[in-house]
């Protein structure tokens, strides 16, 4: 008994040192001003008109760019999921392997691609075609965000589907449903619990990404991760940053348990 | 009988190398309990998926009702399947999974209700239309799937091998569940099994498969006591399968004696296998019975006690109500109409090929 408590002292210590403390941190700083006085205005900051619209531009962003991911992963997934293993190892390999590269390096990638005199751009010009002008637009920072994250919306749609019972879709169609009915009534709402995670885990890192909006919108977009990562940084004022990422960490859970009640109501679950 | 329902015609089915049908015929008629049995590998599930419209024929035909039904899928299909696993839908209610086929066909809510209070009493589950699958025993998700399959009034229903994941007493009880609810339906059923109990308790015909073929086609009582091969007579109920020499009409040479039977027509002096059944082997005193010989095991089995008797260095499988302990010396005599005589297999390859009526 003592050993087995023993053997949880790394994660003990590890939740403690790197979960723990630093959250007492943020809320420590957040919610105290120059003087160490307790104060909600660091909190209160994000209601100033620019970072209301870096906040605003970032949950559009990443909305666009979240459901872009899951019209993109969910066929996909549903084709891997109808392969055979073999088949499928080396296509989900195909669409795993950009994670295997450096999430900066992928992002810099984009950058010269896109860039005015890019590479896109070059050859558009060889072929006397218009120049596509999205780098530094929202465009860009949502091409960015969709090519970065699909893999995590596909992973556990895939998941999901390939957990799916084959005779329970059978039994759909042998009760009368064609296969446009047995999706919709069948396939789609016990593959429920896969979207919601896919949809948590594209959703929530591009709502807080500062890295792709930096790298493929310039200076130009702002979003609210940029806004903190300034506020870090070159305002080296860690109470109104650390005020700012509670308001957006309350956001990202309000909007999880939004999306967990929802489940509840329509089936499936993930919380 | 009634007529025929289905027709099965040289249907044959490979998936890669493997041949799983090979020129199959059978038909089905109406209002039949019809049993697919076999070990697994005969072909009987692939049969029934075929039937139901998830497997295509490589060749031959399935006529439904005087048509090819080939190329429809199942969703177009008058008959419904009871799945293995169940297959309910988890998301969905009871009530749900057992008003899907009708809401699919749109039909009348009201129209809905009664139905899925008439299925719910039809399999002893009233009252449970807002439970849901995971919260049901494997024996009452299996009456739901059924409840889910007849409340669309197939045909035909087809169940596969649907009480292999019950224990034992519930096995039974759904048995007769299940007759009684074929008789009070009034459809055919289509059902694939591998134990040879059920097919024996609740069928009118029993399709007995091995290696894709046919080996024999009849009612439990046919199968039972007159199988036409050795295999047949291997997988149904316990047997003793003595080789042995047909001297003349209702004469047969087994265990170094000369016997009498019934079976005539296998011309002289022809090899042969002679089916003895354990529980028609009769015990009595040494030198009364046609052979004698000496008990070598004995194991109570509730019913009967099991033994083992050596004669003529043949191991006899017995049963009997009375108990001989092991070593007893005793004779051996058999009612001659309860001696089944099989043609022997030209080789081993021909004990799998079809025998067709």
């Amino acid at each position: 008994m003592k050993n087995k408590r023993l053997l949880s002292g790394p994660y003990l210590f590890w939740a403690i040192a790197f979960i723990i403390i630093p959250l007492v941190m943020i809320f420590y700083y957040g919610l105290t001003n120059n003087n160490g006085q307790f104060t909600f205005s660091n909190l209160a900051r994000m209601t100033t008109p620019e970072n209301l619209k870096a906040l605003g531009l970032a949950l559009l962003i990443s909305l666009i760019s979240t459901v872009i991911c899951l019209l993109l992963a969910y066929p996909l997934a549903m084709i891997l999921s109808e392969k055979n293993v073999s088949q499928t190892g080396f296509m989900a390999l195909i669409f795993i392997l950009p994670m295997w590269m450096n999430f900066l390096l992928r992002t810099l990638a984009w950058q010269t691609l896109l860039e005015k005199n890019g590479v896109i751009n070059s050859l558009l010009n060889l072929l006397h075609l218009p120049e596509l002008a999205i780098i530094n637009t929202p465009y860009a920072v949502a091409l960015g965000m969709v090519y970065n994250f699909l893999p995590f919306m596909i992973l556990p749609i895939y998941n999901v589907l390939s957990r799916i019972d084959k005779d329970v879709i059978n039994a759909a169609r042998d009760l009368g449903a064609n296969n446009l009915q047995t999706f919709l009534k069948i396939i789609l709402p016990l593959s429920v619990p896969g979207i919601i995670s896919g949809i948590t885990m594209v959703f929530v890192p591009s709502l807080t990404t500062f890295v792709i909006s930096d790298l493929l919108g310039g200076s130009k977009i702002l979003l609210i991760g940029n806004v903190i990562e300034q506020e870090f940084k070159q305002g080296s004022n860690w109470h109104v940053g650390s005020g700012l990422s509670i308001v957006l960490m309350l956001f990202i859970i309000a909007s999880m348990a939004l999306i967990a009640k929802y489940d509840k109501d329509g089936e499936g679950s993930m919380f | 009988m009634s007529n025929k329902l289905i027709d099965i015609v040289n249907v044959s089915k490979s998936f890669d190398e493997n041949v799983v049908l090979d020129k199959l015929n059978l038909y089905i008629r109406e209002n039949e309990f019809l049993t697919l049995l076999g070990p697994s590998g005969c072909g009987k599930t692939t049969l029934l998926r075929i039937l139901g419209g998830f497997e295509t024929p490589d060749s031959g035909e399935i006529i439904f009702n005087g048509q090819n039904i080939n190329a429809i899928p199942p969703n177009k299909r008058q008959l419904n399947t009871v799945f293995q696993k169940y297959a309910l839908f988890s998301h969905m209610t009871i009530a749900d999974n057992i008003a899907f086929g009708l809401k699919i066909k749109g039909k009348s809510k009201n129209y809905i209700e009664d139905k899925i209070r008439y299925a719910l009493k039809l399999v002893n589950l009233e009252g449970f239309e807002h439970r849901t699958p995971d919260s049901l025993s494997g024996g009452q998700q299996q009456r739901i799937a059924i409840a889910r399959a007849i409340v669309n009034e197939p045909k035909v229903l087809l169940l596969d091998e649907p009480l292999g994941a019950l224990d034992l007493k519930l096995r039974q009880d759904m048995q007769y569940e299940l007759i009684r609810l074929k008789n009070e339906l009034g459809i055919t059923f289509v059902y694939v099994t591998h134990d040879q109990e059920e097919a024996l308790t609740m069928s009118d015909t029993i399709v007995v498969m091995n290696q894709g073929y046919i080996q024999q086609i009849g009612t439990p009582e046919d199968i039972y006591n007159e199988p036409q091969n050795a295999f047949v007579a291997d997988f149904i109920g316990e047997s003793n399968i003595i080789s042995s020499t047909m001297v003349e009409d209702k004469v047969v040479k087994m265990l170094g004696a000369t016997w009498e039977c019934v079976d005539v027509g296998f011309g002289k002096m022809r090899p042969v296998d002679a089916v003895l059944r354990p529980e028609d082997i009769v015990l009595v005193k040494p030198g009364e019975g046609v052979i004698d010989g000496v008990v070598t095991n004995i194991i109570f089995k509730g019913v009967h006690y099991e033994m083992d008797v050596l004669a003529n260095n043949y191991e006899l499988l017995v049963h009997s109500t009375s108990m001989y302990p092991v070593g007893t010396e005793v004779g051996i005599t058999v009612d001659p109409f309860n001696i089944q005589i099989m043609k022997k297999p030209e080789s081993e390859d021909a004990e799998a090929v079809g025998i067709e009526e």
